[in-house]
């Protein structure tokens, strides 16, 4: 186990280094000077300025050079400067940072959980009228953009009933702290993770019933039922535990998709994360928060994989350490 | 009185399939303590009769007629919900894959325990202590370590002893093996029927076992019913249908086996060395970021010669390297080291582009008759694929396919068809004819009769045999079955993890083996000498 | 043929393909239509649904009519969808392909390579990537093409992967067959039926991509876009639904369709590629 984890610990390290690479090109991507393009919209007019961003990050010397810099900087966990809001990156970030962990968690587990259950529910019930209200609801949903699921909620849930709040992270000036502060959060909590979770527990629930369907045909299950096991333990203990493997595979491939999602509920719902500090950036043109913010999702992503191995390791047998 | 009756029973087909129905009006009984051999080829109903007996036939099948009587108990009458309670503890399955047959995610005891499980059967405690006790008794080893595994930790024929633990569990009056050694290799199949008969006697179950293979149903029958096209042509005691076959369908299966006693020798004197492979090795590693893989040695050291009209047999069991062996000398796998020959041309050390245009000395024909003609193109263009490749004119390569469609007994207006319009034995047939496109000196049988049914083997060996005498061509043959190889080559190497252990002209093989692994394969040949027929003097089908 | 037909029987599928071809009719009529700009200050500003007849859906906070902006959205968002799906199938195939058919080591590169642009937050990427090279039409597709190659080059290289081992892949090689003829003439044609499917759900999923990065100020300035519509009405929700629903209506049933359709093709294309194996 040790050492299962310890190679994806490597292996997410070399991911992050190409990815600290990537960013690093990214900006020079970029038409124009990158200093002007490092220093946003903020200070592109003071010359004096430029020629010390050039010499903080090398611009005048080799690029393999540059690079090594920037590494360096990676490496000490900083992530470079906003000069709009004047701060370090890694601190407007790391401020940042736990709401959309809150988030993106809550509606990871939320539509992991409920596709697989109504995934379940629908391949037991093939066929059948609850079967196909899931497979209908999982088709809508898997077609709605979730910006627009996330604004028509908000008008319905919020505006006009009044069910949770409108936006934000927690109640503003109402000063709750311990148990009721909480629940303050899990109440704002509950209309963002359900928005950004719908696409995926669509997609699992579509996943998951495909995968039981598939997986009733099987040899092993025939064997189940030829020992005179009754048809809801077949389904329980040789139908779903296996066709739950494939979905757990998507889940981790998707974990980037979720990160992704995250920009645009923190947007719709003003909930206080990184996404919506991407958000912001992107409308100043500051490019260090940008690609900073960029470059921590990608870590989140690959912490997610991380955990989504580890869960696959937990169900399936099969794998071996270090395979 | 019987264990199982069955009594008039039909099994309906859905109305879109080519038949009406799966069986008809088959009648048969197992006494206690017996075995009953139920044979047929592909689609003779052998396998829906079992799973009819088990209540488990698929929705889209019904049977329409007759009683299924165990004990006197009609098990057609049964709801669902009595018929669950039947299976498991008074009649039990073993199926023919024991590599799918289990659970992938859950551990042999929790298995085995459902099955107590599924009855009520015992507290939990005993239910483990019986789980072990089952483990040991099919033989298996370590019966603690064993139950804790996984199935993927476990061999095939591991998996299949586990798989009888399960079906013995609630002791059940009645015991369906389907194919249960077809996965196996032969000397696993040998252990598994030796443990299946002993069980059987030990304690008294009646077992009915389907089989195709009529080397089993000598080992262990005690009764025999032959089914053809879901209708039982002839039922007796298993000595009776075996010696004195009465009905015209069980004379022609029987006559299809392959005997294990050679033909005479083939004169081969003053012919010219066809193919000569020397010194091959091959070693697989596995690939890991951290650690090393672990080596296989597919091929190790393998050399031997064929000459002009020879057939060399290649034998050995899975994993033996044979069939690496055999796509090394084609070089669709590159050898490690060795040298291979095609006359005097040396094909070892080309690379692929340099080997293209000598491709043609040597052809292949491949097992699964069903993988290896490209679904997109029409038979001729298949054939005339290789000619094509080498340079010759299009209308003369397709003229050539025609030619040589009557050559392997089709019609060579077939040519313009697609491979799916054909049976399995005429695509191997298309196979064979696509190899040949190119005349080549030496041919590479790959199991090129495995997939196929007795009848249909026999009539693909006798061409393969015509065609080597008409146009003079060496042949390896690479095969598991030893019947087969009996009737086949001239010479037999025998092989091992990777190594030819024994290579001998086939008749001395057969008499006198010298490695002992060659005389466990011989003694492991199911039916042995009792049956089968020899190939050349097999009558037309 | 029994495709055809397959398809035919699939209820959803053929509902799909009714609204797909409705859109593509619209987006292909529109500039007809409604010859003037969207952008043209039409009427006064946030006439509700059917408060005037000329203005069907409304108007929205600068008096554009909404039906116009319907209209010229389609045409962008099926373009954009199309073009970049296009050109993700142009990485995503060969590159597929190469790995699939060398094996080892390119295998490894190559899989490697794909597997770090599937760890990415791909929609984070894209809107890095049309952040810093200025939003346009070129951007976007490029950003969308970018991100949505991997499951392509996946797809393909499994294909690739099964079929080389194949015996009638390995056939061909014996008959002396050069690759390049194996692989145009035997591999790949066997996986086109799966990258039909898997297109035309790229083209679905693209669709969204390019309505997000709109939706967050990142479409083309010159051109409207139903993404663009949702982020403009969203400030004045309460008061004019209207003009953020229908766009989000819009994309809704272009991006069903796309899926019932790829469903449908999928359900028709499998059984034979069943019989194949």
């Amino acid at each position: 186990m040790l050492r299962f984890l310890l190679s994806r610990f490597a292996k997410g390290i070399v991911v992050l280094l190409a990815i600290a690479i990537l960013n690093f090109f990214l900006i020079r991507l970029a038409p124009g000077d990158p200093a002007v393009v490092m220093a946003g919209e903020a200070g592109a007019a003071d010359q004096a300025f430029l020629d010390q961003l050039r010499t903080r990050f090398g611009l005048d010397r080799p690029l393999v050079e540059q690079l090594g810099i920037y590494l360096k900087g990676i490496a000490s966990l900083d992530l470079g400067f906003s000069y709009r809001q004047n701060r370090s990156v890694a601190s407007l970030i790391g401020e940042r940072l736990p709401a959309t962990l809150l988030l993106t968690g809550t509606a990871f587990a939320i539509s992991l959980g409920l596709g697989i259950l109504f995934g379940a529910l629908a391949a037991a019930r093939a066929g059948r009228p609850a079967d196909t209200l899931i497979t209908l609801g999982a088709l809508v949903f898997y077609a709605t953009p979730l910006f627009w699921i996330a604004l028509m909620s908000q008008i319905v849930f919020s505006l006009k009933l009044g069910l949770v709040p409108n936006v934000g992270y927690e109640t503003i000036g109402a000063g709750h702290t311990g148990f009721a502060r909480a629940l303050d959060i899990g109440h704002h909590l509950i209309l963002p993770a359900l928005t950004l979770g719908l696409f995926f527990t669509a997609l699992y629930a579509r996943m998951m019933r495909a995968s039981m369907l598939e997986t009733a045909g099987a040899d092993y299950v025939r064997t189940a039922r030829a020992k005179g096991v009754g048809p809801a333990a077949v389904t329980r203990r040789h139908v779903a535990r296996n066709a739950v493997l494939p979905v757990v595979t998507l889940a981790g491939l998707q974990a980037g998709q979720i990160v992704g999602g995250a920009v645009l509920t923190e947007t719709v719902f003003a909930w206080p994360g990184i996404g919506r500090l991407m958000f912001e950036a992107l409308a100043q043109r500051d490019y260090q928060v940008l690609l900073g913010v960029f470059f921590v999702s990608s870590a989140m992503v690959v912490g997610f994989n991380i955990l989504t191995d580890l869960v696959y390791r937990l169900v399936d047998p099969r794998i071996e350490a270090g395979a | 009185m019987a264990v199982l009756e069955v009594d008039g029973l039909t099994l309906a087909l859905p109305t879109s399939g080519d038949r009406a129905s799966a069986i008809q009006n088959l009648s048969l009984t197992v006494e206690r303590g017996e075995t009953l051999c139920v044979v047929g080829e592909s689609g003779s109903g052998k396998s829906m009769t079992a799973l009819a007996v088990m209540g488990l036939l698929p929705r889209t099948v019904q049977a329409t007629a007759g009683t299924i009587r165990l004990d006197g108990r009609d098990l057609l009458k049964l709801s669902e919900r009595e018929m669950r309670d039947v299976r498991g503890r008074e009649v039990s399955m073993i199926f023919q894959e024991p590599m799918t047959s289990l659970n992938p995610v859950m551990r042999v005891s929790d298995q085995i325990v459902e099955a107590f499980e599924a009855h009520g059967a015992l507290d939990a405690r005993r239910r483990r202590d019986r789980t072990r006790e089952l483990i040991a008794e099919v033989g298996l080893p370590d019966p603690e370590a064993i139950a804790r595994a996984y199935p993927h930790e476990l061999s095939g024929g591991q998996r299949q002893r586990v798989m009888i633990a399960m079906a013995l569990a609630m002791e059940p009056k009645l015991i369906i093996a389907d194919e249960p050694t077809t996965a196996l290799d032969v000397t696993t199949q040998a252990q598994i029927l030796r443990l299946l008969d002993g069980l059987r006697k030990k304690h008294g179950t009646a077992v009915l076992f389907i089989t195709h293979d009529f080397g089993v149903v000598s080992e262990i029958a005690d009764r025999v019913a032959v089914l053809q096209h879901g209708i039982c042509v002839e039922t007796g005691r298993a000595e009776d249908v075996l010696r004195r076959p009465q009905h015209d369908y069980t004379k022609r299966l029987l006559a299809a086996v392959p005997s294990l006693i050679p033909p005479p020798p083939k004169d081969l004197r003053g012919a010219a060395r066809a193919f000569d492979v020397s010194g091959l090795s091959k070693t697989y590693k596995g690939r890991g970021l951290f650690r090393r893989g672990r080596e296989v040695k597919a091929a190790d050291d393998v050399s031997f010669a064929i000459q002009r009209g020879e057939t060399l047999g290649l034998v050995g069991e899975s994993g033996s390297g044979k069939s690496t062996v055999g796509r090394c000398v084609m070089r669709l796998i590159e050898p490690d080291s060795g040298s291979i020959k095609v006359g005097d041309v040396s094909i070892g050390g080309l690379s692929q582009r340099q080997l293209r245009p000598l491709r043609r000395r040597i052809q292949m024909v491949f097992q699964d008759p069903f993988a290896s003609l490209n679904p997109r193109r029409t038979v001729g263009r298949i054939i005339a694929e290789g000619p094509i490749a080498q340079g010759v004119p299009k209308a003369e390569a397709m003229a050539k396919a025609r030619t040589l469609l009557d050559l392997v007994g089709l019609r060579a207006e077939v040519a313009s068809r697609f491979p799916h319009e054909f049976s399995g034995g005429q695509r191997q047939r298309i196979g064979i004819a696509r190899a040949l496109a190119l005349d080549p000196e030496v041919l590479v049988a790959d199991e090129p009769v495995s997939a196929l049914d007795v009848s249909v083997q026999a009539q693909i060996l006798a061409l393969m045999q015509d065609l080597q005498k008409r146009l003079g061509l060496a042949i390896l043959f690479v095969t598991h079955d030893l019947r087969v190889a009996a009737q086949m080559c001239d010479r037999i190497a025998v092989m091992q993890k990777g190594r030819i252990v024994e290579l001998q002209p086939t008749a001395a093989l057969f008499r006198d083996p010298q490695h002992a692994y060659t005389r466990a394969l011989l003694a492991s040949v199911p039916g042995g000498a009792n049956v089968g027929a020899r190939l050349d003097l097999a009558g037309p089908l | 043929m029994t495709v055809l037909r397959q398809f035919a029987r699939n209820r959803g599928a053929l509902i799909g393909l009714a609204i797909l071809l409705a859109v593509v009719a619209v987006a292909m009529v529109g500039p007809w239509w409604f010859p003037q700009s969207p952008w043209r200050m039409a009427g006064r500003p946030f006439l509700a649904p059917g408060a005037n007849e000329r203005f069907l859906l409304g108007t929205d906070a600068l008096g554009r009519d909404v039906a116009a902006g319907l209209v010229h959205g389609a045409r962008v968002s099926l373009g954009i969808g199309l073009v970049s799906t296009a050109a993700a199938l142009l990485i995503g195939v060969p590159l597929g392909a190469l790995a699939g058919y060398a094996g080892g080591i390119v295998d490894d590169l190559a899989m490697r390579f794909t597997e770090l642009f599937q760890t990415i937050p791909s929609f984070a990427l894209a809107i890095v990537l049309v952040a810093i090279l200025q939003p346009s039409i070129g951007s976007i597709v490029l950003a969308i093409a970018l991100v949505s190659w991997p499951p392509v080059t996946r797809l393909v290289r499994g294909e690739v992967l099964s079929l080389r081992s194949r015996d009638y892949v390995l056939a061909a090689r014996t008959l002396g067959q050069s690759t390049t003829r194996i692989v145009f003439g035997v591999v790949l044609p066997n996986t086109v039926a799966p990258i039909i499917v898997m297109a035309s759900l790229m083209v679905a999923s693209a669709i969204l991509l390019e309505s997000a990065l709109s939706f967050l100020g990142l479409g083309d300035p010159n051109l409207m876009t139903w993404g663009y519509m949702i982020g403009a009405g969203r400030t004045r929700l309460i008061d004019a639904w209207w003009i953020s629903f229908f766009p989000g209506l819009a994309i809704f049933l272009t991006v069903l369709a796309l899926n019932l359709v790829g469903e449908g093709l999928s359900d028709a294309l499998n059984p034979r590629l069943a019989r194949e194996r």
